[in-house]
């Protein structure tokens, strides 16, 4: 014990950084913030050559500086080690930030864009007869409200009872793998696939040529039931099975068991994951071009003929605009503004549901 | 507590494993479980129509003689440029997009603080959910223009050495080329391989990250020897189905790209080749007769990839966690 502490006091002081405080040889406060402020500003020098402000440019300047320059400094301050932990949060909180950038921007120029024809007469009016300006597209709306509906009135069903048979029916079968198996293969079918898939089925029913709002509902099933499988099965699959075990002591049958007791105790997630599984495919262009088409009238009807759809009514505007150009570009960005703002209302619903709808006593 | 097995065990119908709590005969769980079962196998039987009727509409276009369509092209001919393109430009917007969704799955799961991070996370998923006709326009009306001005020059003539941007091509002056849908594609498929990249980091043990914190290790150094090791096949797998997601992507493409046909290394220039789906949605409003047959056939191919992409990154997915789990 003695000659332990003859041995430490003995031993001289062999650290070579200043011992006054916690904090000295750590760049962490003021030293930090002094370097953004110098990296902000050399940035800024690059507005010399040009004389104007270019904020991208700007931004990009400054943290290129950033992180060499502290890359440098706590090399030299503090360790290797600590800069290298310095650039990799450098690097990886900017890039979060490159990320947002598109985000932020699509939304603005959708909203800039979409509010030239924002109106009254946009939702009102169809494209029947018109040329030039004016119009709307009253007709789109109708269709992605039929088509949509009638998709969700086909994959909720199919999507919930398969997922009802691969968690309360299906015990680790062949048959059952083989179904999670295909699940996967129907979420990575290409949104074009499906289309023709839907052609094709209608051209056998009807002959070549066929369009209706049935067949590309028919497609966006295929999309839309995958995703409804995926999400109900996660949320049974949560509700603890001493719920299910209870309610078969007090002698309750295995279907009403389900419905009673296990949807309930999932409804949240479930009608979360179907109202997220909604806005996927009310933005499908691709499997409505080429089942659907486009047209300027309004037709209710499903079972046949053209239906405008708001996706394809945007980029039809855009693609083929009559003249003048401008006013059917503006009609596409309206009705690119609707479809991102119908997204983010169900975006905003499903939110909504999953907090009111949380059975009580779960986590 | 006598319990009386009633059940023939020929009677099992397949999948449903009957057991003593399920009482037999009951009409309700006769109806429900058929309706389960149902829908099930109901699966099996759209994916095998998906795969017959493309097949039965496709195969015309394939063996009809060469004769028969513009330019005396035979399937192989035809289908070839535009798979060139749909592996090309998923590629690049691949390369570009992996690198940061990593970076943000990171930020979000282990930078950022805890009570924005899901606020964060919900912005990336609403990311995924903008309609892909969206990012179309955005990309040929604000992305293009930027990117022909101030991007494309400067690459050509800093890194024309590059074989992908050639010191003498001539420039898009719209910018709807290669690199651009590259790009729009990279912000398209981001959210998935960030979401499943996260999903996997935040699962990554705890004991694994404070074991690298108790021997001193920067949060850097705790990423690369808990993190990345743990999560690796889950990004992977992300990257797979972003990869999956970029190949059948469809408007954004016909919207932006600036096509011809042809295979087209350049990525800065007006000739690009064009995906197979995009090329789909062009060409179908106005084929007729065996030229729908054709596209139909180009639509069976792209299905095969994306396919064979989406089992392969389900395999590694399903590899992976079973080894870093022990």
């Amino acid at each position: 014990m003695s000659t332990t502490d003859e041995l430490v006091r003995d031993e001289p002081v062999t650290d070579p950084r200043p011992t006054d405080d916690m904090t000295s040889g750590s760049l962490d406060g003021w030293p930090m913030r002094g370097i953004v402020v110098a990296a902000l500003a050399l940035g800024a020098l690059t507005w010399v050559p040009s004389g104007s402000v270019n904020w991208a440019r700007w931004v990009v300047a400054s943290l290129l500086v950033y992180v060499i320059g502290t890359a440098i400094v706590s090399r030299i301050v503090e360790s290797p080690r600590q800069a290298t932990d310095r650039v990799a949060k450098a690097l990886v909180t900017s890039s979060f930030f490159v990320v947002l950038l598109p985000l932020v921007s699509v939304l603005w120029t959708v909203v800039e864009r979409g509010s030239n024809r924002f109106d009254w007469a946009f939702y009102s009016t169809t494209m029947r007869g018109v040329v030039g300006e004016g119009g709307g597209g009253y007709q789109a709306i109708v269709g992605t409200l039929v088509i949509t509906a009638l998709t969700a009135l086909f994959s909720i069903p199919f999507g919930l009872f398969t997922a009802i048979y691969l968690v309360e029916y299906a015990k680790e079968s062949a048959f059952s793998r083989l179904v999670t198996g295909l699940v996967d293969v129907m979420t990575g079918i290409p949104s074009i696939v499906a289309g023709l898939f839907a052609y094709a089925l209608f051209v056998l029913l009807d002959g070549p040529g066929h369009t209706s709002g049935l067949a590309g509902a028919v497609a966006l099933t295929l999309l839309m039931t995958p995703v409804v499988v995926r999400t109900s099965e996660e949320m049974l699959r949560l509700v603890p099975n001493e719920l299910r075990e209870a309610s078969y002591a007090l002698g309750v049958p295995k279907w009403r068991t389900i419905v009673k007791v296990v949807l309930p105790t999932a409804i949240a997630g479930i009608l979360t994951g179907i109202v997220l599984a909604v806005a996927r495919v009310i933005g499908e262009t691709a499997p409505l071009l080429v089942t659907v088409g486009i047209t300027n009238d309004v037709n209710w009807n499903p079972m046949s003929g053209r239906m405008a759809t708001l996706p394809v009514f945007s980029y039809n505007s855009y693609k083929f605009p009559t003249l003048p150009p401008q006013a059917s570009i503006d009609r596409a960005w309206a009705a690119a503004l609707t479809l991102v703002l119908i997204v983010m209302v169900l975006f905003s619903i499903a939110r909504i549901l999953s907090t009111i709808l949380k059975p009580k006593g779960l986590k | 507590m006598t319990i009386i097995d009633p059940l023939p065990t020929g009677e099992q119908d397949a999948g449903s494993d009957r057991k003593l709590d399920e009482p037999v005969g009951r009409l309700g769980d006769r109806i429900f479980g058929g309706l389960s079962f149902g829908a099930a196998a109901a699966i099996l039987v759209t994916l095998g129509a998906v795969a017959i009727f493309l097949f039965t509409q496709g195969r015309e276009g394939v063996t009809a003689d060469a004769t028969n369509f513009d330019g005396d092209q035979g399937f192989v001919e035809y289908v070839g440029p535009f798979l060139f393109g749909t592996i090309y430009i998923s590629v690049i917007a691949l390369l570009l997009a992996t690198p940061v969704a990593i970076a943000v799955a990171l930020f979000v799961s282990h930078y950022a603080p805890r009570k924005i991070a899901q606020t964060l996370g919900y912005f990336i998923d609403l990311l995924a959910a903008i309609p892909s006709v969206v990012y179309g326009l955005w990309g040929i009306s604000v992305l293009a223009p930027i990117l022909a001005r101030s991007v494309f020059p400067p690459l050509r003539d800093n890194l024309g050495f590059l074989p992908f941007f050639g010191s003498d091509v001539v420039l898009s002056p719209s910018g709807r080329s290669t690199l651009t849908v590259g790009i729009v594609l990279a912000v398209m498929v981001l959210p998935i391989i960030t979401a499943i990249s996260r999903e996997v980091f935040v699962q990554t043990p705890r004991l694994h990250e404070e074991a690298s914190l108790a021997l001193g290790a920067t949060r850097w150094e705790v990423i690369r020897q808990a993190v990345i090791p743990y999560g690796r096949s889950g990004v992977i797998s992300g990257a797979m189905l972003g990869l999956g997601r970029a190949l059948g992507e469809t408007m954004a493409v016909a919207i932006i790209l600036s096509p011809s046909f042809g295979f087209f290394w350049d990525t800065l220039t007006n000739s690009n080749s064009n995906t197979i789906a995009s090329n789909i949605a062009l060409q179908f409003p106005e084929a007729a007769g065996l030229s729908v047959n054709r596209l139909v056939a180009t639509g069976l191919v792209l299905f095969v990839i994306t396919f064979g992409v989406n089992a392969l990154a389900r395999r590694i997915a399903s590899a992976g966690f079973s080894g870093a789990d022990g």
